[in-house]
Protein backbone atom coordinates (compact mmCIF):
# COMPACT_ATOMS: atom_id res chain seq x y z
CA UNK A 1 0.00 0.00 0.00
CA UNK A 2 1.11 3.78 -0.65
CA UNK A 3 1.69 5.76 2.13
CA UNK A 4 -0.76 8.66 1.68
CA UNK A 5 2.15 11.69 1.45
CA UNK A 6 0.48 14.20 -0.38
CA UNK A 7 -2.61 14.44 1.92
CA UNK A 8 -0.44 14.02 4.78
CA UNK A 9 1.67 16.94 3.79
CA UNK A 10 -1.95 18.96 2.82
CA UNK A 11 -3.08 17.94 6.32
CA UNK A 12 -0.01 19.19 8.43
CA UNK A 13 0.21 22.58 5.90
CA UNK A 14 -3.70 22.64 7.06
CA UNK A 15 -2.69 22.58 11.27
CA UNK A 16 -0.17 24.87 10.80
CA UNK A 17 -2.65 26.96 9.13
CA UNK A 18 -5.30 26.64 11.63
CA UNK A 19 -2.77 27.39 14.33
CA UNK A 20 -1.00 30.14 13.35
CA UNK A 21 -3.02 32.96 14.74
CA UNK A 22 -2.80 31.15 18.26
CA UNK A 23 0.63 30.91 18.45
CA UNK A 24 1.08 34.83 17.17
CA UNK A 25 -1.67 35.49 19.87
CA UNK A 26 0.14 33.63 22.26
CA UNK A 27 3.60 35.10 21.51
CA UNK A 28 2.78 38.22 21.26
CA UNK A 29 1.02 38.35 24.62
CA UNK A 30 4.27 38.26 26.22
CA UNK A 31 5.43 41.32 23.82
CA UNK A 32 7.20 44.33 25.89
CA UNK A 33 5.78 46.52 23.62
CA UNK A 34 2.21 47.59 21.95
CA UNK A 35 2.47 46.47 18.09
CA UNK A 36 3.86 43.24 16.43
CA UNK A 37 7.38 44.15 16.56
CA UNK A 38 8.39 41.92 19.45
CA UNK A 39 10.29 44.23 22.12
CA UNK A 40 11.34 42.00 24.72
CA UNK A 41 9.36 39.36 26.80
CA UNK A 42 6.88 40.66 29.32
CA UNK A 43 4.08 39.95 31.82
CA UNK A 44 2.55 43.52 31.49
CA UNK A 45 -0.63 42.46 29.17
CA UNK A 46 -1.39 39.97 31.97
CA UNK A 47 -1.08 42.18 34.60
CA UNK A 48 -2.92 45.31 32.89
CA UNK A 49 -5.70 42.69 31.45
CA UNK A 50 -6.81 41.89 35.35
CA UNK A 51 -6.55 45.30 35.94
CA UNK A 52 -6.97 47.78 33.25
CA UNK A 53 -10.40 46.52 30.87
CA UNK A 54 -12.97 46.59 33.44
CA UNK A 55 -15.24 46.74 30.16
CA UNK A 56 -13.52 43.90 29.17
CA UNK A 57 -14.99 42.11 31.65
CA UNK A 58 -18.13 43.72 31.75
CA UNK A 59 -18.62 42.00 28.38
CA UNK A 60 -16.99 38.89 29.30
CA UNK A 61 -19.89 38.38 32.26
CA UNK A 62 -22.71 39.92 30.01
CA UNK A 63 -21.56 36.69 27.94
CA UNK A 64 -21.55 34.59 30.42
CA UNK A 65 -24.82 35.63 31.82
CA UNK A 66 -26.36 35.45 28.56
CA UNK A 67 -24.99 32.09 27.35
CA UNK A 68 -26.15 30.18 30.51
CA UNK A 69 -29.98 31.62 30.94
CA UNK A 70 -30.53 31.50 27.04
CA UNK A 71 -28.69 27.87 27.04
CA UNK A 72 -30.89 26.33 29.96
CA UNK A 73 -34.23 27.55 28.86
CA UNK A 74 -33.38 25.91 25.49
CA UNK A 75 -32.22 22.82 27.00
CA UNK A 76 -35.45 22.46 28.95
CA UNK A 77 -37.91 23.35 26.36
CA UNK A 78 -36.15 21.37 23.74
CA UNK A 79 -35.76 18.71 26.11
CA UNK A 80 -39.52 18.37 26.53
CA UNK A 81 -39.84 18.82 22.80
CA UNK A 82 -37.63 16.07 22.10
CA UNK A 83 -39.58 13.92 24.36
CA UNK A 84 -42.73 14.80 22.88
CA UNK A 85 -41.52 14.36 18.71
CA UNK A 86 -39.62 11.35 19.46
CA UNK A 87 -42.33 9.37 22.11
CA UNK A 88 -45.82 10.46 21.60
CA UNK A 89 -48.59 11.92 19.29
CA UNK A 90 -49.70 15.50 19.19
CA UNK A 91 -50.91 17.60 16.64
CA UNK A 92 -48.90 19.81 15.47
CA UNK A 93 -46.00 17.55 15.18
CA UNK A 94 -45.48 18.20 11.48
CA UNK A 95 -45.41 21.07 11.78
CA UNK A 96 -43.09 21.65 14.63
CA UNK A 97 -40.88 18.81 13.32
CA UNK A 98 -39.98 21.09 10.04
CA UNK A 99 -40.13 24.48 11.47
CA UNK A 100 -37.49 23.52 14.73
CA UNK A 101 -34.79 22.43 12.01
CA UNK A 102 -35.38 25.24 9.65
CA UNK A 103 -33.14 27.61 11.76
CA UNK A 104 -29.96 25.25 11.66
CA UNK A 105 -29.80 25.24 7.66
CA UNK A 106 -30.98 29.14 7.21
CA UNK A 107 -27.79 31.97 7.16
CA UNK A 108 -27.87 32.92 11.01
CA UNK A 109 -28.51 36.68 9.38
CA UNK A 110 -31.91 35.85 8.34
CA UNK A 111 -32.74 35.40 12.07
CA UNK A 112 -31.18 38.50 13.36
CA UNK A 113 -32.51 40.57 10.87
CA UNK A 114 -36.24 38.95 11.46
CA UNK A 115 -36.06 38.69 15.62
CA UNK A 116 -34.17 42.55 14.96
CA UNK A 117 -37.97 43.68 13.54
CA UNK A 118 -39.94 41.33 15.59
CA UNK A 119 -38.66 43.47 18.52
CA UNK A 120 -39.17 46.74 17.11
CA UNK A 121 -42.50 45.83 16.17
CA UNK A 122 -42.79 44.89 19.51
CA UNK A 123 -41.39 48.22 20.86
CA UNK A 124 -38.95 45.99 23.07
CA UNK A 125 -35.85 47.79 24.40
CA UNK A 126 -32.91 46.38 22.68
CA UNK A 127 -30.59 44.83 25.47
CA UNK A 128 -29.81 41.79 27.84
CA UNK A 129 -32.92 40.20 27.73
CA UNK A 130 -33.70 40.68 24.26
CA UNK A 131 -30.11 38.67 23.04
CA UNK A 132 -31.36 36.12 25.63
CA UNK A 133 -34.66 35.40 23.96
CA UNK A 134 -32.50 35.65 20.79
CA UNK A 135 -30.06 32.99 21.50
CA UNK A 136 -32.72 30.58 23.03
CA UNK A 137 -34.45 30.68 19.83
CA UNK A 138 -31.28 29.44 17.84
CA UNK A 139 -29.81 27.48 20.42
CA UNK A 140 -32.89 25.29 20.89
CA UNK A 141 -33.05 23.35 16.92
CA UNK A 142 -29.35 22.25 18.25
CA UNK A 143 -31.11 20.66 22.02
CA UNK A 144 -33.46 19.21 19.97
CA UNK A 145 -31.36 17.08 17.47
CA UNK A 146 -28.98 15.95 20.64
CA UNK A 147 -31.71 14.62 22.61
CA UNK A 148 -33.12 13.08 19.92
CA UNK A 149 -30.59 10.99 18.44
CA UNK A 150 -30.12 10.27 22.20
CA UNK A 151 -33.56 9.02 22.35
CA UNK A 152 -33.65 7.34 19.03
CA UNK A 153 -31.43 4.79 20.54
CA UNK A 154 -34.46 3.43 22.95
CA UNK A 155 -36.84 1.90 22.03
CA UNK A 156 -40.71 2.71 23.11
CA UNK A 157 -41.18 -0.52 25.03
CA UNK A 158 -39.96 0.89 27.62
CA UNK A 159 -42.08 3.52 28.19
CA UNK A 160 -44.79 0.50 28.07
CA UNK A 161 -43.05 -1.33 29.99
CA UNK A 162 -42.94 1.44 32.80
CA UNK A 163 -46.73 1.98 32.35
CA UNK A 164 -47.13 -1.85 32.83
CA UNK A 165 -45.29 -2.03 36.13
CA UNK A 166 -47.73 0.67 37.36
CA UNK A 167 -45.94 4.27 36.67
CA UNK A 168 -47.80 7.05 36.01
CA UNK A 169 -46.84 10.03 33.28
CA UNK A 170 -45.01 11.79 36.12
CA UNK A 171 -42.92 8.89 37.18
CA UNK A 172 -42.50 7.34 33.68
CA UNK A 173 -41.21 11.42 32.67
CA UNK A 174 -38.71 11.98 36.12
CA UNK A 175 -37.71 7.96 36.60
CA UNK A 176 -37.47 6.39 32.96
CA UNK A 177 -37.09 8.90 30.20
CA UNK A 178 -35.32 11.97 31.54
CA UNK A 179 -32.02 9.68 33.46
CA UNK A 180 -32.00 7.72 30.16
CA UNK A 181 -31.97 11.20 28.12
CA UNK A 182 -29.32 12.86 30.16
CA UNK A 183 -26.16 12.26 27.71
CA UNK A 184 -28.18 13.90 24.89
CA UNK A 185 -29.49 16.90 27.39
CA UNK A 186 -25.88 17.56 28.44
CA UNK A 187 -24.66 17.16 25.25
CA UNK A 188 -26.89 19.49 24.11
CA UNK A 189 -26.83 22.22 27.15
CA UNK A 190 -23.32 22.14 25.77
CA UNK A 191 -23.70 22.73 22.89
CA UNK A 192 -26.40 25.28 23.12
CA UNK A 193 -23.52 27.34 25.61
CA UNK A 194 -20.87 27.26 23.16
CA UNK A 195 -23.04 28.38 20.40
CA UNK A 196 -24.45 31.25 22.77
CA UNK A 197 -20.91 32.12 24.18
CA UNK A 198 -19.10 32.42 20.06
CA UNK A 199 -22.44 34.05 18.62
CA UNK A 200 -21.85 37.36 17.03
CA UNK A 201 -24.10 37.85 14.00
CA UNK A 202 -27.22 37.22 15.66
CA UNK A 203 -26.38 39.25 18.87
CA UNK A 204 -25.14 42.18 16.46
CA UNK A 205 -28.74 42.43 15.31
CA UNK A 206 -30.73 42.57 18.58
CA UNK A 207 -27.87 44.13 21.09
CA UNK A 208 -28.61 47.49 22.27
CA UNK A 209 -25.97 50.18 23.76
CA UNK A 210 -24.47 49.02 26.77
CA UNK A 211 -25.20 45.54 26.39
CA UNK A 212 -22.04 44.29 24.82
CA UNK A 213 -21.29 40.39 24.75
CA UNK A 214 -17.81 39.62 24.52
CA UNK A 215 -17.76 39.13 20.24
CA UNK A 216 -19.59 43.11 19.62
CA UNK A 217 -17.14 44.46 22.22
CA UNK A 218 -13.93 42.66 20.23
CA UNK A 219 -16.03 43.77 16.97
CA UNK A 220 -16.39 47.13 18.30
CA UNK A 221 -12.21 47.45 19.34
CA UNK A 222 -11.18 46.02 16.38
CA UNK A 223 -12.76 48.57 14.17
CA UNK A 224 -10.71 51.38 16.21
CA UNK A 225 -7.42 50.01 17.96
CA UNK A 226 -7.72 46.84 20.18
CA UNK A 227 -5.64 46.83 23.74
CA UNK A 228 -2.73 44.64 23.95
CA UNK A 229 -4.38 42.77 26.41
CA UNK A 230 -6.91 41.18 24.25
CA UNK A 231 -3.56 38.70 23.08
CA UNK A 232 -3.31 37.89 26.47
CA UNK A 233 -6.94 37.51 27.39
CA UNK A 234 -7.45 34.86 24.43
CA UNK A 235 -4.22 33.09 25.85
CA UNK A 236 -6.54 32.76 29.22
CA UNK A 237 -9.88 31.71 27.18
CA UNK A 238 -7.99 29.08 25.80
CA UNK A 239 -6.56 28.06 29.40
CA UNK A 240 -9.43 28.51 30.71
CA UNK A 241 -11.53 26.18 28.11
CA UNK A 242 -8.62 23.65 28.16
CA UNK A 243 -9.01 23.32 31.79
CA UNK A 244 -12.92 22.56 31.99
CA UNK A 245 -12.69 20.19 29.72
CA UNK A 246 -10.20 18.12 31.56
CA UNK A 247 -12.40 18.55 34.55
CA UNK A 248 -14.97 17.76 32.38
CA UNK A 249 -13.14 14.52 31.08
CA UNK A 250 -12.51 13.68 34.64
CA UNK A 251 -15.37 13.87 36.59
CA UNK A 252 -17.22 12.11 33.74
CA UNK A 253 -14.29 9.12 33.89
CA UNK A 254 -15.04 9.46 37.88
CA UNK A 255 -18.85 8.76 37.70
CA UNK A 256 -18.19 6.17 35.47
CA UNK A 257 -16.47 4.15 37.42
CA UNK A 258 -18.30 4.88 40.15
CA UNK A 259 -21.77 3.24 38.85
CA UNK B 1 -54.01 10.32 27.75
CA UNK B 2 -50.97 9.68 26.29
CA UNK B 3 -51.80 12.46 23.81
CA UNK B 4 -52.28 14.93 26.16
CA UNK B 5 -49.05 14.70 27.82
CA UNK B 6 -47.33 15.10 24.28
CA UNK B 7 -48.90 18.36 23.95
CA UNK B 8 -48.16 19.33 27.18
CA UNK B 9 -44.36 18.26 26.04
CA UNK B 10 -44.32 19.84 23.36
CA UNK B 11 -46.29 23.23 23.93
CA UNK B 12 -43.07 24.86 25.10
CA UNK B 13 -42.19 24.51 21.58
CA UNK B 14 -44.25 24.62 19.88
CA UNK B 15 -45.03 28.42 21.19
CA UNK B 16 -41.48 29.52 21.02
CA UNK B 17 -40.81 28.66 17.52
CA UNK B 18 -43.84 29.97 16.27
CA UNK B 19 -43.65 33.56 18.56
CA UNK B 20 -40.12 33.78 17.80
CA UNK B 21 -39.64 31.97 14.43
CA UNK B 22 -42.18 31.64 12.34
CA UNK B 23 -44.08 35.11 13.33
CA UNK B 24 -40.87 37.38 13.03
CA UNK B 25 -40.39 35.23 9.29
CA UNK B 26 -43.83 36.31 8.01
CA UNK B 27 -43.42 40.25 8.86
CA UNK B 28 -39.94 39.46 7.11
CA UNK B 29 -42.37 38.45 4.33
CA UNK B 30 -44.54 40.78 4.18
CA UNK B 31 -42.45 43.80 5.38
CA UNK B 32 -40.90 42.62 1.87
CA UNK B 33 -44.27 44.20 0.15
CA UNK B 34 -44.51 47.32 2.19
CA UNK B 35 -43.42 50.60 1.08
CA UNK B 36 -40.53 52.36 2.81
CA UNK B 37 -41.43 55.24 5.36
CA UNK B 38 -39.46 58.15 5.03
CA UNK B 39 -36.94 58.53 8.30
CA UNK B 40 -37.29 54.86 8.61
CA UNK B 41 -39.46 51.79 9.09
CA UNK B 42 -42.71 50.82 6.59
CA UNK B 43 -45.92 52.02 5.25
CA UNK B 44 -49.07 49.86 5.06
CA UNK B 45 -49.13 49.66 1.49
CA UNK B 46 -48.62 46.91 -1.27
CA UNK B 47 -45.58 47.76 -2.92
CA UNK B 48 -43.13 45.85 -4.80
CA UNK B 49 -40.61 48.53 -5.12
CA UNK B 50 -38.47 46.68 -2.93
CA UNK B 51 -37.69 43.71 -5.35
CA UNK B 52 -37.60 45.86 -8.39
CA UNK B 53 -34.89 47.84 -6.80
CA UNK B 54 -32.50 44.52 -6.93
CA UNK B 55 -33.24 44.52 -10.33
CA UNK B 56 -32.94 47.92 -10.79
CA UNK B 57 -29.90 49.02 -13.62
CA UNK B 58 -28.44 52.64 -13.50
CA UNK B 59 -28.49 54.72 -16.32
CA UNK B 60 -24.44 53.51 -17.36
CA UNK B 61 -25.88 50.07 -17.40
CA UNK B 62 -24.49 48.56 -14.38
CA UNK B 63 -27.03 46.68 -11.30
CA UNK B 64 -26.43 47.94 -8.10
CA UNK B 65 -27.70 44.51 -5.85
CA UNK B 66 -27.58 42.26 -8.55
CA UNK B 67 -24.05 43.31 -8.99
CA UNK B 68 -23.62 42.87 -5.26
CA UNK B 69 -25.38 39.36 -5.01
CA UNK B 70 -23.33 38.33 -7.89
CA UNK B 71 -19.86 39.38 -6.14
CA UNK B 72 -21.17 37.18 -3.14
CA UNK B 73 -22.02 34.54 -5.00
CA UNK B 74 -18.48 34.23 -6.85
CA UNK B 75 -16.83 34.64 -3.33
CA UNK B 76 -19.46 32.06 -1.42
CA UNK B 77 -17.97 29.82 -4.61
CA UNK B 78 -14.48 30.49 -4.42
CA UNK B 79 -14.09 30.27 -0.85
CA UNK B 80 -16.45 26.31 -1.07
CA UNK B 81 -14.13 25.25 -4.08
CA UNK B 82 -10.67 26.16 -1.78
CA UNK B 83 -12.13 24.97 1.13
CA UNK B 84 -13.21 21.63 -0.22
CA UNK B 85 -9.73 20.93 -2.16
CA UNK B 86 -7.76 21.50 1.19
CA UNK B 87 -10.78 19.65 3.41
CA UNK B 88 -10.82 16.67 1.31
CA UNK B 89 -7.51 15.64 1.43
CA UNK B 90 -7.46 16.71 5.36
CA UNK B 91 -10.30 14.36 5.81
CA UNK B 92 -8.87 11.18 3.87
CA UNK B 93 -6.00 11.80 5.67
CA UNK B 94 -7.28 11.54 9.53
CA UNK B 95 -9.76 8.61 8.23
CA UNK B 96 -6.82 6.58 6.69
CA UNK B 97 -4.41 7.22 10.29
CA UNK B 98 -4.59 5.22 13.30
CA UNK B 99 -4.95 8.46 15.38
CA UNK B 100 -7.74 9.64 14.14
CA UNK B 101 -9.34 10.79 17.45
CA UNK B 102 -6.00 13.26 18.32
CA UNK B 103 -5.92 14.58 14.80
CA UNK B 104 -9.65 15.98 14.61
CA UNK B 105 -8.95 17.63 18.10
CA UNK B 106 -5.62 19.48 16.10
CA UNK B 107 -8.50 20.35 13.81
CA UNK B 108 -10.65 21.77 16.90
CA UNK B 109 -8.37 22.86 19.03
CA UNK B 110 -7.92 26.54 17.24
CA UNK B 111 -12.15 26.70 17.42
CA UNK B 112 -11.46 27.18 21.12
CA UNK B 113 -10.48 30.59 20.41
CA UNK B 114 -13.77 32.72 20.40
CA UNK B 115 -14.67 33.63 16.79
CA UNK B 116 -13.96 37.19 16.52
CA UNK B 117 -10.60 36.51 18.33
CA UNK B 118 -9.19 34.65 15.77
CA UNK B 119 -10.78 37.42 13.00
CA UNK B 120 -8.38 39.83 14.80
CA UNK B 121 -5.78 37.46 14.86
CA UNK B 122 -5.38 37.62 11.13
CA UNK B 123 -5.46 41.34 11.19
CA UNK B 124 -2.58 41.17 13.16
CA UNK B 125 -1.01 39.13 10.70
CA UNK B 126 -2.03 40.73 7.76
CA UNK B 127 -2.19 44.45 9.14
CA UNK B 128 0.26 46.79 7.77
CA UNK B 129 2.00 46.91 10.84
CA UNK B 130 1.48 43.07 10.85
CA UNK B 131 3.73 40.34 11.62
CA UNK B 132 3.61 39.63 7.63
CA UNK B 133 4.89 43.08 6.91
CA UNK B 134 7.49 43.33 9.85
CA UNK B 135 9.08 39.90 8.79
CA UNK B 136 9.11 40.72 5.33
CA UNK B 137 10.91 44.34 6.17
CA UNK B 138 13.20 42.55 8.68
CA UNK B 139 14.16 40.50 5.63
CA UNK B 140 15.07 42.54 3.58
CA UNK B 141 12.33 41.22 1.30
CA UNK B 142 9.76 44.68 1.02
CA UNK B 143 11.27 48.34 1.89
CA UNK B 144 7.59 49.58 2.39
CA UNK B 145 5.09 47.77 4.00
CA UNK B 146 1.81 46.24 1.85
CA UNK B 147 -1.83 46.52 2.69
CA UNK B 148 -2.33 43.06 2.85
CA UNK B 149 -6.02 43.67 4.57
CA UNK B 150 -9.18 45.12 2.87
CA UNK B 151 -9.31 43.28 -0.06
CA UNK B 152 -11.23 39.97 -1.76
CA UNK B 153 -8.13 37.63 -0.95
CA UNK B 154 -7.81 38.57 3.22
CA UNK B 155 -11.72 37.70 3.23
CA UNK B 156 -11.14 34.46 1.14
CA UNK B 157 -8.31 33.53 3.12
CA UNK B 158 -10.27 34.15 6.50
CA UNK B 159 -13.47 32.21 4.82
CA UNK B 160 -11.71 29.70 4.29
CA UNK B 161 -10.57 29.76 7.86
CA UNK B 162 -13.48 29.72 9.61
CA UNK B 163 -15.43 27.07 7.44
CA UNK B 164 -12.35 24.42 7.18
CA UNK B 165 -13.58 22.22 10.58
CA UNK B 166 -17.29 22.36 8.91
CA UNK B 167 -16.36 21.05 5.49
CA UNK B 168 -13.95 18.46 7.43
CA UNK B 169 -16.02 16.84 10.13
CA UNK B 170 -18.78 15.70 7.15
CA UNK B 171 -16.27 14.69 4.78
CA UNK B 172 -14.54 12.86 7.84
CA UNK B 173 -17.41 10.68 8.68
CA UNK B 174 -18.50 9.72 5.14
CA UNK B 175 -14.57 8.62 4.17
CA UNK B 176 -14.42 6.83 7.64
CA UNK B 177 -17.42 4.71 6.70
CA UNK B 178 -15.58 3.53 3.21
CA UNK B 179 -14.38 0.36 2.53
CA UNK B 180 -10.77 0.96 1.53
CA UNK B 181 -10.28 -2.48 0.09
CA UNK B 182 -12.33 -1.29 -2.66
CA UNK B 183 -9.15 1.10 -3.40
CA UNK B 184 -6.97 -2.12 -3.45
CA UNK B 185 -9.54 -4.19 -5.59
CA UNK B 186 -9.59 -1.45 -7.82
CA UNK B 187 -5.58 -0.95 -8.08
CA UNK B 188 -5.31 -4.92 -8.69
CA UNK B 189 -7.60 -4.20 -11.72
CA UNK B 190 -5.60 -2.04 -13.47
CA UNK B 191 -6.50 1.05 -12.32
CA UNK B 192 -3.84 4.07 -11.44
CA UNK B 193 -3.68 5.50 -7.94
CA UNK B 194 -5.29 8.81 -8.93
CA UNK B 195 -7.75 6.56 -10.70
CA UNK B 196 -8.71 4.66 -8.09
CA UNK B 197 -9.45 7.78 -5.80
CA UNK B 198 -11.68 9.66 -8.74
CA UNK B 199 -13.25 6.91 -9.73
CA UNK B 200 -13.94 4.68 -6.85
CA UNK B 201 -13.63 6.84 -3.71
CA UNK B 202 -15.19 10.04 -4.97
CA UNK B 203 -18.47 8.47 -5.99
CA UNK B 204 -19.07 7.14 -3.07
CA UNK B 205 -18.66 9.80 -0.61
CA UNK B 206 -20.99 12.00 -2.62
CA UNK B 207 -23.04 12.35 0.69
CA UNK B 208 -20.46 14.05 2.73
CA UNK B 209 -19.10 15.73 0.12
CA UNK B 210 -22.76 17.85 -0.55
CA UNK B 211 -23.24 18.61 3.32
CA UNK B 212 -19.88 19.68 3.28
CA UNK B 213 -20.76 22.22 0.24
CA UNK B 214 -23.93 23.02 1.98
CA UNK B 215 -22.11 23.86 5.16
CA UNK B 216 -19.46 26.00 3.77
CA UNK B 217 -21.53 27.89 1.15
CA UNK B 218 -24.77 28.44 2.32
CA UNK B 219 -23.45 30.61 5.80
CA UNK B 220 -21.60 32.32 3.01
CA UNK B 221 -24.21 34.27 1.98
CA UNK B 222 -25.13 35.82 5.40
CA UNK B 223 -21.70 36.41 6.36
CA UNK B 224 -21.45 40.08 7.98
CA UNK B 225 -18.35 39.84 10.47
CA UNK B 226 -15.69 38.24 8.13
CA UNK B 227 -15.94 40.76 4.73
CA UNK B 228 -16.85 43.71 7.02
CA UNK B 229 -13.73 43.20 9.39
CA UNK B 230 -11.05 41.94 6.82
CA UNK B 231 -12.08 43.86 3.58
CA UNK B 232 -13.49 46.63 5.48
CA UNK B 233 -14.77 49.21 3.26
CA UNK B 234 -13.54 47.40 -0.21
CA UNK B 235 -15.14 44.47 -0.39
CA UNK B 236 -19.01 44.56 -0.12
CA UNK B 237 -21.48 41.17 -0.16
CA UNK B 238 -24.54 40.60 0.74
CA UNK B 239 -24.64 40.32 4.33
CA UNK B 240 -23.37 43.52 4.89
CA UNK B 241 -25.80 45.10 2.50
CA UNK B 242 -28.67 43.78 4.52
CA UNK B 243 -26.88 44.97 7.98
CA UNK B 244 -26.54 48.28 6.57
CA UNK B 245 -30.45 48.39 4.71
CA UNK B 246 -31.35 47.51 8.64
CA UNK B 247 -29.15 49.02 10.89
CA UNK B 248 -28.05 52.19 9.22
CA UNK B 249 -30.34 53.25 6.92
CA UNK B 250 -33.91 51.85 8.46
CA UNK B 251 -34.92 50.66 4.92
CA UNK B 252 -36.86 47.68 6.21
CA UNK B 253 -38.43 46.58 2.77
CA UNK B 254 -35.12 46.35 1.32
CA UNK B 255 -33.32 44.44 4.50
CA UNK B 256 -36.22 41.96 3.99
CA UNK B 257 -36.63 42.28 0.00
CA UNK B 258 -32.80 40.77 0.20
CA UNK B 259 -33.30 38.50 3.19
CA UNK B 260 -36.27 36.83 1.37
CA UNK B 261 -33.82 36.47 -1.84
CA UNK B 262 -31.52 34.54 0.98
CA UNK B 263 -34.04 32.66 2.28
CA UNK B 264 -34.88 31.40 -1.76
CA UNK B 265 -31.40 30.51 -2.24
CA UNK B 266 -30.58 28.52 0.41
CA UNK B 267 -34.23 26.91 0.56
CA UNK B 268 -32.98 25.81 -2.98
CA UNK B 269 -29.89 24.38 -2.09
CA UNK B 270 -31.57 22.68 1.00
CA UNK B 271 -34.07 20.67 -1.94
CA UNK B 272 -31.21 19.60 -4.04
CA UNK B 273 -29.84 18.52 -1.46
CA UNK B 274 -32.92 16.51 0.12
CA UNK B 275 -33.67 15.34 -3.71
CA UNK B 276 -29.93 14.00 -4.04
CA UNK B 277 -30.28 12.68 -0.58
CA UNK B 278 -33.25 10.81 -1.51
CA UNK B 279 -32.05 9.55 -4.66
CA UNK B 280 -29.11 8.16 -3.32
CA UNK B 281 -31.05 6.24 -0.71
CA UNK B 282 -33.17 4.69 -3.63
CA UNK B 283 -30.08 3.50 -5.19
CA UNK B 284 -28.92 2.45 -2.26
CA UNK B 285 -31.99 0.13 -1.73
CA UNK B 286 -32.18 -0.95 -5.21
CA UNK B 287 -28.40 -2.08 -5.05
CA UNK B 288 -29.69 -3.87 -1.63
CA UNK B 289 -32.51 -5.63 -3.43
CA UNK B 290 -30.48 -6.81 -5.90
CA UNK B 291 -28.10 -8.17 -3.48
CA UNK B 292 -30.71 -10.08 -2.10
CA UNK B 293 -31.65 -11.67 -5.11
Amino acid sequence: MTKPTLSRSIFWTTIAFLFLPLVVLMIFSFNDGRTMVWKGFSWRWYESLFTNQPRLWMAVSNTLIVAFTASTVATVIGTLGAIAINWYRFKAKTYVRAMSFLPLILPEIIIGVSLLIFFRMLGLELNLFTIILAHISFTIPFVLLMVMARLGEFDYSIIEAARDLGANENQTLTKVILPISVPGILAGFITAFTLSLEDFVVTFFVTGSGSDTLPIFIYNQIKRKLPPEINAFSVVLVGVTVLILFLARRSIKYFVQRS
Amino acid sequence: MKSRSGSLYSLPLTTWISLFFLVPMLIVFVYSFLARETGGGVRWEFDLSAYAEIFRQTASGSFIYLDIVGYTLIMAVSATLLTILIALPCAYYIARSKNNTLLLFLVIIPFWVNFMIRIYAWVAILGQSGILNESLLAMGVLKEPIQFLFNDYAVLVVLVYTNLPFAILPLFTTIEKFDFGLLEAARDLGASHNRSLWSVLLPNIRGGLVTAVLFTFIPIFGTFAVPDVMGNSNVFMLGQLITSKLKFTGDYPMACSLSVLILLLSAAGLVVYTVYNNRQEQQHQVVIAEDEL
